[in-house]
């Protein structure tokens, strides 16, 4: 992440310049990221306020890493007072973890990973093929971990725009003992008020960015100048076309009979299961190439990226149901 | 001036209010589609969905369906969250579902939004769900409605059957002191009035819904009230002229508050002085309501997650009795052996319910004294007593700090929502 150093000229801090006189002084512009991002940090302090033992979902991704960043706003200058978790899927592109790895060496954080290889050794996930998508499994490891650790609150980066079982997500949404969600017995959620108590064994997944959409993700990383995996930036990648999409050539993805594969200049909307995330043919090199994309993209963030949504109209909502982030 | 303190008028929220059959999830759904916020998957999962139905044209309610249940049983659970942009705006709609029952979805929806879309039905007029609709609109505080009088396309587009709503609503409202209403005519099914004028009512020389909702001004009520900061946390900061110092963490809820102004602890009553704004970009000289910051006092002075600190020319008030309207949310009715926890800003403390004095007719408006018993969706004046004293405001002149929930103490559930008084 850049700016460790203090070298960091974010607009934000432009923005805060200290002005002169008090009270009748100029005052800075205040525009709708300044309002998300206040609603973070205010979700992110109630927290570490409420919560014995909060944790950070940590993929890497665009939307952790935003994340990330804003725990660094909330609590400075204090350290972050959680550690990060990554549940990994050993589905992951190379990439993406390293830049994990990066991250975390970067900011001194601590970083714990439960792997759902693990899982499937222990025999608590079972897997049909090992190309099949790990989305689901993520569950299994995710809420033994919750369990291992004791954790009573897990900070996501889910956003309510990305699908329609998030649309209705609390942004406190308590799980029961086995993670799971209950779309029907929500706590109701009003004014800024959050009620994370829990009993021991259930537990809290929190989601300080609900309110903001891909559009706000991206103005917020290009204002906020933050470093991202290379996968999200044009590259050139050999793929296949399969239905719509096309389809990235892995180990874990390889062509079937009769397709072609081609190279191709593409990038990652998402980051997510190998097997399963679709990069969208692309030009973009820069943060501001990739802002106006999003602006005129035809087709929703998972709609043109990830193929396990596509299985079934309800398979989010049946994911969460079973302990699913 | 360029730059007066305003407020962030790029996002607005708004909530939508309809009964079952109004049309509520096609006006959203036109709204969506004309306004090119309907992404191509979308529009082809949708028109899938229609054509497997068997319906003639693609059902734009289809847009906000949400969950697998939903589908199944055809209803609405509960409180979603639609978000859109135009170049003018950034919308985020609460879209909650108009049964009677549900009076607790649509205090939920109503809590956050800066607007309220009220629909009428142009054959029917006002009907009893939209004197409930205004009535909750209006008690948790929105101040500006939208009455979009849909389904003109079945009075044949009428002038007379648009002026004859709007005058049976405005005489029904009265007594609410809405401060702006507006009255749109528009068809949600075919277009007219909602993002496009269309050519069926030339008669209607106003704004569509959409360039309404792109150009309403949003109050800036909250920057010019007293200040108020409730504390999330409080922090260690880094030493200066060899003295430790602390910070509060929290966010400015109203008003606003600059670096020498004298201010108030609460509840201790202790008075001191800000002695500097801290944000991770670095010190600033004033905040404003809306803004996280860390704020240093100059003296000493022992403060806690759950105090708050405020403007000394205009306290809060507080106390450990106050009254509130309050409404109802859990399946068990009010029970008064139950242990209540009271979360009113970041305070969280036991309270008990002393008096149970009214429960408010949302039909009629009026209050009926000593109710038997207090079930989900009624709403009641309720008087409480808390254990430690909280700082407060009416919810008419401050929502954050007059607003608080009630938390069973044992299943830990949120079982109502109170607006003090």
């Amino acid at each position: 992440m850049k700016g460790e150093s203090g070298s960091m000229k974010s607009p934000q801090a432009a923005t805060l310049t200290p002005l002169t006189s008090s009270g009748g002084g100029a005052w800075a512009p205040w525009d709708h990221l300044d309002r998300l991002e206040s609603e973070a940090i205010h979700i992110l302090r109630e927290v570490v306020a409420q919560c014995t033992r909060p944790v950070l979902l940590f993929s890497g991704g665009k939307d952790s890493m935003v994340l990330l960043h804003l725990a660094r706003k909330a609590f400075h200058p204090q350290h972050i007072p959680f550690p990060l978790m990554h549940v990994d899927t050993g589905h992951n592109f190379p990439e993406v973890i390293t830049f994990r790895d990066q991250v975390v060496k970067s900011l001194g954080v601590n970083l714990i990973v439960r792997s759902v290889e693990e899982s499937i050794r222990q025999g608590r996930a079972r897997v049909r093929f090992e190309s099949d998508s790990r989305n689901a499994l993520q569950a299994v490891t995710l809420v033994d971990a919750i369990h291992e650790f004791g954790f009573d609150a897990c900070l996501g980066g889910a956003r309510r725009d990305e699908e329609k079982a998030r649309a209705k997500e609390r942004i406190f949404s308590f799980r029961d003992e086995f993670g799971g969600w209950d779309p029907k017995n929500q706590r109701p959620e009003l004014w800024d008020l959050y009620n994370a108590h829990v009993h021991p064994g259930e537990n809290m997944r929190v989601f300080p960015i609900s309110n903001w959409t891909e559009a706000d993700v991206w103005e917020y990383i290009a204002r906020e100048r933050l470093d991202l995996p290379s996968l999200y930036f044009a590259h050139r990648r050999e793929v296949v076309a399969r239905g719509d999409q096309w389809i990235p050539v892995t180990p874990l993805t390889q062509p079937r009979a009769g397709e072609q594969v081609e190279e191709r200049w593409v990038r990652f909307r998402t980051v997510g299961d190998m097997t399963c995330t679709c990069p969208v043919p692309s030009e973009a090199r820069t943060l501001e190439d990739i802002l106006r994309e999003t602006a005129t993209s035809t087709l929703t963030e998972r709609g043109a990226t990830r193929t396990d949504d596509q299985t079934s109209e309800a398979s989010m909502e049946l994911r969460k149901k079973q302990g699913y982030f | 001036m360029e730059n007066k303190l305003k407020n962030c008028q790029e996002l607005l929220r708004f909530i939508t209010c309809g009964s079952v059959d109004d049309g509520k999830s096609t006006l959203i759904g036109r709204l969506l589609l004309d306004s090119r916020s309907v992404l191509a998957d979308q529009w082809a999962a949708i028109e899938a969905t229609s054509t497997r139905r068997g319906q003639a044209q693609v059902d734009l309610s289809l847009l906000t369906d949400g969950l697998q249940a939903e589908r199944e049983q055809g209803i609405t659970i509960d409180v979603a969250y639609r978000y859109f942009s135009t170049p003018a705006r950034r919308f985020i709609i609460a879209d909650t579902p108009g049964h009677a029952q549900y009076t607790r979805n649509m205090v939920t929806g109503a809590s956050t939004a800066d607007l309220a879309i009220l629909l009428l039905d142009a054959r029917k007029g006002v009907v009893e769900q939209t004197r409930r609709h205004a009535q909750i609109v209006r008690l948790l505080g929105i101040r500006k409605v939208v009455i979009a009088v849909n389904k003109m396309d079945l009075v044949a587009y009428g002038q007379e059957a648009f002026e004859r709503v709007k005058q049976e609503f405005l005489n029904f409202a009265e007594p609410l002191d809405f401060r702006d209403i507006v009255f749109i005519p528009l068809s949600a099914l075919n277009g007219d009035g909602v993002v496009l004028h269309g050519e069926h009512m030339p008669w209607y020389t106003g704004p569509t819904l959409l360039e309404l909702l792109e150009t309403v001004v949003l109050d800036e009520e909250i920057l010019n009230s007293s200040f108020r900061f409730p504390i999330q946390l409080v922090t260690r900061l880094s030493e200066e002229n060899g003295e430790e110092r602390r910070g509060a963490q929290g966010r400015v809820e109203s008003g606003t508050v600059a670096v020498g102004d004298e201010v108030l602890l609460l509840p201790s009553g202790r008075t001191s002085r800000v002695s500097a704004i801290e944000t991770y970009a670095g010190r600033i000289s004033q905040a404003r309501a809306g803004q996280s910051i860390t704020l240093v006092l100059a003296d000493q002075i022992d403060m806690s997650r759950g105090d708050m600190i405020a403007s000394v020319a205009h306290p809060p008030r507080t106390g450990k009795n106050f009254e509130a309207l309050v409404c109802w949310f859990s399946h068990t009715p009010y029970d008064p052996a139950r242990r209540l926890l009271i979360q009113q800003t970041t305070r969280c403390i036991q309270g008990k319910i002393e008096t149970v004095s009214a429960r408010l007719d949302i039909q009629t408006s009026q209050l009926i004294p000593s109710p038997a018993q207090v079930a989900m969706n009624d709403l009641v004046h309720m008087g409480f007593k808390v254990q430690q004293p909280l700082a407060f405001d009416r919810y008419e002149d401050n929502r954050t700090t007059g607003s608080f929930i009630l938390i069973d103490a044992l299943t830990h559930d949120t079982v109502a929502a109170g607006m003090i008084v």
